[in-house]
């Protein structure tokens, strides 16, 4: 199963991101390889739209579950017509690693 | 004879914009021409119709925008039109099959139809709001933009207002939305003149600033009233002053008076300093209004 998780840079000790479609990076999760695979998010800056891209993007990527610290209705909506898991976690301090380790854990 | 326009706007809202807006209106019916039409561009929230309970209804207009639709038998999920789409209002998931135009991000400006080269897509009417003609009883009326909530369409709708401003006026006041956003920029392009309303407190001033700014960047010509006088300092009138900016007028805090916006008969029974306060401010717009059909019609 793949998860995708935003996050403000590119390696396993960087801090999550609380923003979904601004997040800087995105982190791909596989818990059956056990890899993570980082993508820069190339719409953070978007005028407007982050948030559906960045659910394009999940859907894309085939994941079936993202975690984040918010989602706007656009991207909620689009996440939930393709039955993807939201998952908000509200910690800014945790890193991408200590995720990872929970997700894998399971 | 092309009208005299002049636009009334403020750098924030509750500064009593629209209750100047709707005074200025009705003094110079009375006092200058009866050929006046009000067109209220806050589109977002229009209110110059509450201050007109007694207002009848003429004719309402439904407002559409053009939105794209893809047809996603004919489309290849090629992915085209999502690139050239400036404003992100285009999904498309190539491995699940979808394709989607975000109506509320679309900004209906077609380069998703040239992108396309399976004639997948196709515009649709979508209402974005309506406008509404009221008869006031003061000149040629009120004409109202309301957006349907959650649009962004503010602009198109204000461009869809001004369509009725018409030769037959000899002046339209448009009652523009607060701020400095895109907008109040669409408001107050075409206008001859421009009024700023303030208040005398620091966010006041500070906001003012902000709409000069502007109003100079696009070399529109623009005076002041100072609304709620009494009210706060003197910085406000130190700024004009040293500015050199034109100041129309002063209106003072009312609380009495103030108190009747709630139930909309602020034209009703005016407080005599207050009615002499915009008859010369009325006075002074029609001045320039009458400059400017001089310079513009003979
Ligand atoms: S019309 Fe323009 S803004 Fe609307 S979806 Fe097409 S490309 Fe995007
Ligand atoms: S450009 Fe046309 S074919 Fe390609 S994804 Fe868009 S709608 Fe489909």
């Amino acid at each position: 199963m793949k998860t995708i998780i935003s996050s403000s840079g590119n390696k396993l000790n960087s801090e999550f991101d609380l923003r979904f479609g601004r997040a800087a990076w995105f982190c791909l999760f596989d818990d059956e390889t056990g890899k993570s695979i980082f993508f820069q998010n190339e719409h953070s800056e978007a005028q407007g739209g982050a948030g559906t891209k960045a659910s394009e993007f999940v859907i894309e990527m085939e994941a079936t579950k993202v975690i984040s610290g918010d989602f706007g209705p656009k991207a909620k909506e689009l996440l939930e017509k393709f039955k993807i898991q939201m998952v908000i976690l509200d910690n800014a301090k945790t890193t991408i690693g200590e995720i990872v380790e929970k997700l894998a854990g399971k | 004879m092309k009208p005299f326009k002049l636009a009334i706007a403020s750098g924030k809202g509750g500064t009593g914009k629209t209750t100047i807006s709707v005074n200025i209106a009705y003094f110079l019916n009375s006092d200058h021409t009866k050929s006046i039409k009000l067109l209220d561009c806050d589109v977002e929230e229009p209110n110059d119709a509450l201050f007109f309970p007694e207002a009848e209804l003429v004719s309402t207009k439904e407002v559409t925008q053009l939105i794209p639709r893809i047809d996603t038998d004919a489309c290849t999920f090629c992915r085209k039109c999502a690139e050239w789409c400036e404003f992100n209002a285009i999904v498309v998931i190539p491995p699940v099959k979808f394709a989607e135009v975000n109506a509320s991000l679309c900004h209906s400006c077609g380069a998703c139809l040239v992108a396309c080269e399976f004639d997948a897509i196709k515009e649709y009417p979508e209402p974005i709001g309506t406008i509404s003609y009221l008869n006031t009883g003061i000149g040629a009326g009120l004409a109202e933009g309301r957006l349907k909530i959650g649009s962004a369409m503010q602009t198109l709708m204000i461009k869809e207002l001004k369509k009725d401003v018409s030769d037959e006026h000899q002046i339209v006041i448009y009652d523009a939305p607060p701020g400095t956003s895109c907008p109040v920029v669409e408001t107050v392009s075409d206008a001859d003149f421009v009024i700023l309303v303030t208040e005398p407190t620091p966010f006041g001033l500070h906001d003012l600033k902000l709409t000069v700014t502007l109003l100079q960047d696009i070399g529109k010509q623009f005076g002041v009233i100072v609304n709620k006088s009494g009210l706060g300092n003197s910085d406000v009138f130190n700024y004009l002053d040293n500015e050199n900016i034109e100041l129309l007028g002063e209106i003072p805090f009312d609380r009495e008076y103030a108190r009747r916006y709630a139930d909309g008969s602020i034209l009703k029974d005016i407080p005599t300093d207050i009615e002499n306060r915009y008859r010369t401010i009325v006075d002074k717009i029609a001045l320039r209004m009458k400059a400017y059909e001089g310079n513009n019609n003979s």
